[in-house]
């Protein structure tokens, strides 16, 4: 029953990304050309209230409801793994016109082959585990 | 009633995608579609290849509710609530069906020249979905996080980490559409 709350934050979360068009390959495509403001309007203002709302969260010293700790914490430093992983995600998130949340919507929405794309993530999830220690960092 | 199959505008979209991250912090988790992936290998006892994998996966159970329940918004979302069309800008739409031969957008959420069935007579379109796929999953844990755990909660919590793997994100998917779409389309 504790589980049912996120399925609805899911249910409510891929909604979004099919109404919005964020979960379609045309808009990865169309913001990759630069060729309309739609996906960058979608991330942009998702993170101004973001910002706002997590200085609110900090100034105030906000709890989650269950009085833990917001999950905040700051990221480890580095340059490198963001740098190459993140061409890495993109190079992928371009070929396959759908990063990680997207697909999954994609897959309730009843397009099988993105069951490929799915694939290939657990793939290379997994390739990352394996060869991680033998990466710079 | 034709308004319910309407797209939402960026201005309504941004803002509840924001909400979503500010529910999820409040129930005492954070906003990020790809971590999932890692939770699923360890599930499936990826643990005994790498310690990567050794940890308590079932304590991220929640990630795997949220990723059926995406499922479950994508189902209700095309079947119910969508004309499953997505106008794009008609330049671009244009470039596409000259230099690539993809006709479909404006009469399709997703071209059918890759992603319907009929596409699995190609070869070169699974090596396209398949390879892809990779990339963003060894990417997304690469970098610590993908579009959703970087751009939008990372950079919402003024992460330098954060801003250089967007960078990424946008080098790498630059790269893709300019000069290697070329090649393989």
């Amino acid at each position: 029953m504790k589980y049912f709350i996120y399925l609805v934050i899911g249910i409510f979360f891929g909604i979004i990304m099919f109404k919005s068009e964020a979960a379609s390959w045309f808009r990865i495509y169309e913001m990759f050309q630069f060729d309309s403001f739609h996906m960058y309007g979608i991330i942009g203002s998702a993170l101004v209230l973001g910002i706002i709302g997590v200085q609110i969260i900090k100034r105030k010293n906000m709890k989650p409801l269950d009085g833990s700790e917001m999950s905040l914490s700051p990221k480890d430093r580095g340059v490198v793994r963001y740098l190459f992983g993140g061409i890495i995600f993109g190079l992928g998130w371009a070929l396959a016109g759908a990063c990680p949340g997207p697909m999954y919507v994609l897959a309730g929405a009843g397009f099988s082959l993105i069951l490929l794309v799915i694939f290939g993530a657990l793939l290379g999830t997994f390739l990352y585990g394996i060869l991680k220690d033998k990466l710079p960092h | 009633m034709n308004w319910i199959f309407e797209p939402w505008p960026w201005y309504i979209s941004g803002p509840l995608i924001a909400l979503v991250m500010f529910i999820l912090l409040f129930v005492g988790k954070q906003f990020g579609m790809s971590s999932n992936l890692r939770t699923a290998c360890a599930a499936v006892g990826a643990g005994k290849a790498s310690d990567f994998f050794r940890f308590d996966w079932k304590a991220e159970r929640w990630n795997l509710m949220v990723v059926l329940g995406a499922m479950i918004g994508g189902f209700i979302a095309s079947n119910y609530l969508s004309d499953n069309t997505v106008e794009i800008n008609p330049e671009t739409a244009e470039q596409l069906a000259v230099d690539y031969d993809i006709t479909s957008a404006g009469s399709a959420y997703l071209p059918p020249e890759i992603f319907s069935i009929d596409a699995l007579s190609n070869p070169l379109n699974i090596g396209i979905l398949l390879i892809g796929g990779l990339l963003v999953g060894f990417g997304a844990r690469y970098a610590g996080g993908c579009t959703s755990g970087h751009a939008i909660s990372g950079l919402s919590n003024l992460q330098l980490p954060s801003l250089i793997a967007v960078i990424g994100f946008f080098i790498g998917g630059l790269i893709m559409i300019h000069f290697i779409y070329p090649l393989i389309f």
